[in-house]
């Protein structure tokens, strides 16, 4: 690992409205080194790699990047095709490629005159080979995007940003959507294209893949660089303290014996696009007080399963029993009415009416209810005296229940929507990723609320990509892969990793 | 360097200011065709001011002229903020103003007591039945409803031509394609003798005043303003958003099918196919000048009548052409759109640090 710099952030700061997402931030990169940039959600990460890639400009401060030579040049602010024209690259956390376009278009597109492209296709394609042989990226570049993996589209994006030449490749959590093993393979690769002289950032909140990869740390907390770390002298507790400012307590959870059914899933067949993505479950049972996690890469069928158990997804067919009784109407009232929660995975899209009032959020699921509503008239004071007694409860920080839901930072908006669930006393509860992209705080208040709803009786099915959450709260782990449900064998990573990928171990 | 950020929040003094200052831009920008037109831009207002305000009969004109747009501006807005496009209300006027006529003029023999009702209701239940279709064919097959909608208005306005010429056609019109008169006991009262401006308008505004209260404080009114800010939402948490897009569908159509009825039975007494100048279009206007407030349509249908009716007065004063009021109510939109931009986002001046370290 050579110590020349490459890069060079210098007091950076940026501020949107009154928030602070930046203040007077400076991080430098080496040649050939892999930075992780590490930070809870908020934490300004993303704000931070956005300045440096000209998406948005600082209010204060400077970039500068190396040249060729090897000297520190200022980059022009607020000009992504300055930072191209640097070598710096950036793979964004949600992918920016055009499905119907093949891999091949996807990498050249942007960087090429469209009519050249057309002549020099060829010279194209063995461009990105070489890169592939030597990065250890492979895709296939003929298909369109729109049917490869999730794992493959991740690498046509790393691909992308290599065919431009970079020397700095900014990932903005590139393993968000990876199983473990697809993760530890991306990693290898950076290592080795790391050691070829390529300078690395990458932006992510799992403390495993930070300690394992990289070779410094850097902590944001609240927009402000709080700590650099060499990665040999970490370890992960240093690291969630430098987090999170303080220790982290772990959730505890003890052993239930768990009750009676309260959710059964017979022979429920949900018709997807493909056959990889149609949801097939032959038998699934969800006992009270039992928590079953359900671990998987995102698009294996858990949106159809979801939305089999939330009533917005008709099955094609099978039967569904709550608490006993079978159900012969699929809609989101007839789940509400028979008791079930539901926590949707889109809190924004799903879960709240931005625009309406906090207070309106807190009873959109029960407007027939005699304590909302009087002759088709909002009782508007119960639904505020409700709103208040529940923020308080729940702890839902904002600028009060009459304000727009919108204004409600992540967090706040996932513990209205626990406040809204819970208070209902579910006998089922749908968690889909529940503390995806909150803060370890809101994380940890999520899960206590759901250990409780176990313990007083209640079935949860906990959707989630975060193996560790899986693992820390599930009584029961099934692993999700193409639409089918598989038990785990055991409780060990590597194995539900395996499955995860569709190896049955 | 100029930068656009999204506001926070729009206070009150935006959402309430935008809409009156866009109405006092779009006439500062007419000045300039006004004045190039060779007229005395003080004069040429001044007219315009007193033809709407000038006298209690020039008044009462505005009044009249006002009370379909309330109409159509509630239609639109009703159906906009459930994000339901009815572009029809034109069509679903005609709609209203057919049925008027048809239980009007002299087909059921009931007591005159009833009559009025009667015509009222049967406006209105055409009106929804006109949007009513669209909506069954955008919830069930996914047909876009401001085509749909846009293509009956056509559809509905050739259908009457082909009815004045035929079935409707009065007998004693000497030939002119008009329908027969409604019976006098059909007819909306006047509100002050010997002028133009008749019930209709305390109708219109009683429906105004209605659909506020619902739309604020109706389980209704939650759920469609649930459905028009988030369906994906409102549906997970169990809100029919078919079942509530057919009652907007049917509420939007009546209110269209009274503006009809209030222009047949109020004003005209009989039906003939330029019954209506676009005031179905119109109402979108109002409806977005409103800022979509139920309310709010009342102010800006006042706001767009009274442009009209003072601009045709200053046309014949200063024989500049009338067209102008068109060009003004035009304009007050483009500056709404404008000015509901500024509203939603700031202006921030930033200076370029030119890449100085």
């Amino acid at each position: 690992m050579a110590s020349d710099k490459v890069l060079s952030l210098n007091g950076l700061s940026k501020r949107f409205g009154s928030v602070v997402a930046n203040n007077d931030v400076s991080l430098t990169l080496n040649k050939g080194e892999v930075l992780a940039l590490l930070g809870e959600n908020g934490a300004g990460k993303t704000t931070l790699m956005n300045m440096l890639f000209g998406h948005y400009l600082p209010d204060e401060g400077s970039v500068e990047v190396a040249d060729e030579s090897g000297a520190l040049r200022a980059l022009p602010l607020g000009h992504p095709q300055a930072a191209i024209a640097a070598g710096v690259g950036m793979v964004h956390q949600h992918f920016t490629l055009a499905e119907n376009l093949n891999a091949l278009d996807n990498i050249v597109m942007g960087s090429e005159n469209l009519r050249a492209l057309h002549r020099n296709r060829r010279a194209a394609a063995e461009k990105i080979q070489t890169i592939m042989t030597r990065s250890g990226l492979s895709a296939p570049l003929d298909v369109p995007v729109g049917r490869l993996s999730v794992g493959e589209r991740q690498r046509v994006e790393i691909l992308k940003a290599l065919y431009r030449d970079v020397r700095i490749l900014v990932l903005d959590e590139p393993t968000a959507v990876l199983t473990p093993q697809e993760a530890d393979t991306l990693f290898e690769n950076i290592g080795a294209m790391a050691r070829d002289g390529l300078s690395v950032i990458f932006i992510s909140h799992k403390l495993r893949e930070v300690l394992a990869f990289s070779h410094r740390i850097a902590v944001l907390r609240h927009g402000a660089n709080v700590g650099e770390i060499a990665t040999a002298d970490a370890d992960e507790r240093t690291i969630a303290r430098m987090m999170v400012g303080a220790d982290t307590e772990r959730t505890e959870r003890s052993a239930m014996e768990p009750g009676a059914p309260v959710l059964s899933l017979r022979d429920i067949r949900v018709p997807g696009r493909s056959e990889r993505d149609t949801l097939e479950i032959p038998e699934l049972d969800v006992c009270g007080n039992e928590i079953v996690g359900i671990a998987g890469v995102s698009g294996n069928g858990q949106a159809a399963l979801a939305g089999v158990i939330s009533g917005t997804v008709q099955p094609q067919s099978g039967t569904i029993e709550i608490g006993g009784k079978t159900l012969h109407d699929f809609s989101p009232t007839a789940m509400i009415g028979a008791g079930v929660g539901r926590i949707p995975e889109d809190r924004h899209h799903d879960g709240i009416v931005g625009s309406m009032s906090v207070a309106e959020n807190m009873v959109i699921e029960r407007l027939d209810d005699e304590e909302v509503q009087k002759n088709g008239l909002l009782r508007r004071e119960a639904i505020v005296r409700n709103a208040e007694r529940l923020t308080e409860a729940y702890d839902v920080r904002g600028p009060g229940v009459q304000a727009p839901a919108r204004l409600l930072s992540g967090g706040n908006i996932q513990k209205l929507i626990l406040a809204r669930v819970f208070e209902q006393m579910p006998s089922l509860i749908l968690a889909n990723q529940p503390t995806r992209g909150l803060d370890m705080g809101a994380a940890a208040e999520v899960a206590r609320r759901l250990l409780e709803a176990r313990a007083r009786g209640a079935g949860i099915i906990l959707i989630s990509e975060d193996l560790d959450e899986v693992l820390g709260l599930a009584d029961r782990i099934l692993v999700i892969h193409d639409g089918k449900l598989g038990t785990a064998p055991s409780r060990d990573r590597e194995s539900i990793g395996l499955m995860m990928a569709g190896e049955m171990a | 360097m100029i930068r656009i950020e999204p506001r926070q929040d729009s206070g009150p003094l935006l959402r309430y200011g935008v809409p009156v200052l866009s109405a006092v831009v779009a006439l500062a920008l007419a000045a300039i065709p006004l004045a190039s037109a060779g007229a005395n831009v003080v004069t040429a207002y001044g007219e315009m001011f007193s033809g709407v305000f000038g006298s209690i009969f020039a008044f009462s004109e505005m009044l009249t002229r006002a009370t379909p747009l309330i109409f159509t501006g509630l239609a639109a807005a009703v159906a906009f903020r459930a994000r339901l496009w009815n572009i029809g209300a034109e069509g679903q006027l005609y709609l209203g103003a057919m049925a008027a006529i048809a239980v009007g003029t002299g087909l059921f023999d009931i007591p005159g007591i009833f009559l009025l009702p009667l015509i009222i209701l049967c406006g209105a239940a055409a009106g929804a039945a006109g949007m009513a279709l669209p909506t069954f064919l955008r919830t069930r097959f996914g047909a876009d409803e401001v085509v749909t909608t846009l293509l009956l208005n056509f559809i509905i306005l050739i259908f009457l031509q082909m009815m004045l010429e035929g079935p409707i056609k009065d007998p004693m019109g000497l030939g002119w394609p008009q329908s027969p008169p409604i019976l006098d006991q059909g007819m909306l009262p006047t509100l002050i003798d010997r002028m133009r401006v008749h019930s209709g308008l305390v109708l219109a505004i009683v429906a105004a005043v209605i659909a506020q209260f619902m739309l604020v404080r109706s389980v209704w009114g939650f759920r469609l303003r649930a459905v028009g800010e988030n369906a994906s939402a409102a549906r997970h948490a169990g809100i029919g958003v078919n079942r509530l897009l057919f009652s907007v569908a049917i509420v939007s159509g009546a209110l269209a099918g009274l503006a009809g009825v209030s222009e047949v039975a109020g004003l005209k007494g009989y039906l003939t196919a330029d019954l209506s100048p676009g005031f179905g279009y119109t109402g979108i206007v109002v409806a977005m000048l409103a800022g979509l407030s139920p309310a709010g349509v009342v102010l800006s249908a006042l706001f767009i009548a009274s442009v009209f009716v003072g601009a045709d007065s200053m046309s014949r004063a200063m024989g500049v052409s009338s067209y102008l009021a068109d060009l003004v109510v035009s304009m007050s939109l483009l500056c709404v759109l404008v000015g509901g931009f500024f509203a939603r986002f700031r202006i921030v001046r930033t200076r370029v640090s030119a890449g100085g370290a």
